[in-house]
């Protein structure tokens, strides 16, 4: 029935389009969801020596640049430290060494 | 010399054999030499879009197993002198050619056309790779609908890998209806996308689906397809003919007669 048309939130074709948009940004990076397990998880190892990082708040993902003009995809990293006062992570650092 | 074109697609079912036997026609309606050829071993369907299906002999397989000569192959179409089929085989499958093969014939036919059209088949195996080998150039064909469009957008990359620089896109079976009440996405939407030069787009038509019934390409005809299908040809002889956006007009009754339908 017609009246359904009244309902609807979004335009079938947009969801569409940016569903593909999606999609094509990991189909041509050739990054399957394990990788960006194994990538998330190595990366976590090796910043963990230095930092001190909120584990739940971690972010990665693979995104289409828009200011390339080729749109070559990047990984894109958002990584929170715990410790609010970045001004301690060079103490830390050198107590460390 | 020849310009030779692959009309590739990835998904199946978008138009591409429809598409390369309008082309060809088309360009031979033009007075161009055109050889059209069948790359689909296994799936012919070249011959029975055009129309020509009776009068197969030799085909693409026997002609590179050294079975015949080219000249014993190529149909000639009686209503276009100037346009010839290089029909496929029905019985064998792609194993049959290799992408050498492939090329050394499409070498030899270079001198004798003005345009060799190779119909490519779906998929990205073995039949792609025979038909993109002797291609200078390549037509993507893709509808607006999710499917199409990423497979449209692996072709694309595996035609960057074979170095076929000159690629444009087709568009076809799109809906304007559609697109106007945001039910298919735009060929700009497609376009913006697949980030590919276009070189025509197509409405959805039912005349298409006659003119192969009949076995008769609808190009140059007063269809809204046939009309497109000529402004492709147009711009592949390097005339600019602006794309023309249909205005789908009904009347209150037709919409009238649809919403008691649905009902």
């Amino acid at each position: 029935m017609k009246f359904w048309r009244f309902f609807h939130r979004r335009a079938s074709g947009n969801i569409a389009r940016d569903r593909l948009r999606a999609v094509l940004v990991s189909d041509r990076a050739c990054c399957s969801p394990a990788l960006l397990e194994n990538i998330r998880n190595d990366l976590l190892t090796v910043l963990t020596k230095y930092v001190e990082v909120d584990t739940e708040k971690i972010d990665i993902e693979i995104i289409q640049a828009v200011d390339t003009a080729d749109g070559v995809p990047s990984l894109v990293a958002r990584i929170p430290f715990r410790d609010a006062r970045p001004l301690r992570l060079q103490e830390k650092y050198d107590k460390a060494i | 010399m020849s310009e030779v074109f692959v009309i590739t697609s990835g998904k199946g079912g978008v138009g591409k054999t429809t598409t390369s036997a309008n082309i060809g026609t088309g360009l031979a309606m033009m007075n161009k030499k055109v050889i059209l050829i069948d790359t689909d071993i296994g799936l012919r369907n070249l011959d029975v879009v055009m129309g020509l299906e009776n009068r197969i002999v030799y085909n693409l397989v026997d002609i590179i197993e050294g079975s015949c000569r080219i000249k014993q192959a190529l149909i000639r179409d009686m209503r276009y002198p100037n346009l010839y089929l290089l029909p496929s085989a029905q019985t064998k499958d792609k194993s049959a050619v290799s992408p050498e093969q492939m090329k050394k014939l499409i070498d030899q036919l270079r001198m004798d056309f003005d345009y060799i059209i190779l119909d490519c088949p779906a998929g990205i195996e073995q039949g792609f790779k025979n038909a993109v080998a002797g291609a200078d150039r390549a037509l993507v064909v893709t509808t607006p609908e999710v499917s199409a469009i990423r497979d449209a957008d692996r072709i694309i990359g595996l035609l960057k890998e074979y170095r076929l620089n000159r690629v444009q896109l087709i568009v076809n079976r799109l809906r304007y209806d559609m697109i106007r009440r945001g039910d298919m996405m735009s060929v700009d939407d497609v376009v913006d996308i697949l980030n590919l030069e276009l070189i025509g787009t197509i409405p959805d038509d039912e005349s298409v689906v006659i003119s192969t019934n009949q076995g008769e390409p609808l190009v140059g005809s007063n269809t809204m397809a046939g009309q497109a299908y000529r402004d492709i040809c147009q711009r592949i002889l390097g005339n600019n003919v602006p794309v023309i956006t249909y205005k789908c007009k009904r009347g209150v009754r037709y919409r009238l007669q649809n919403l008691f339908g649905r009902v």
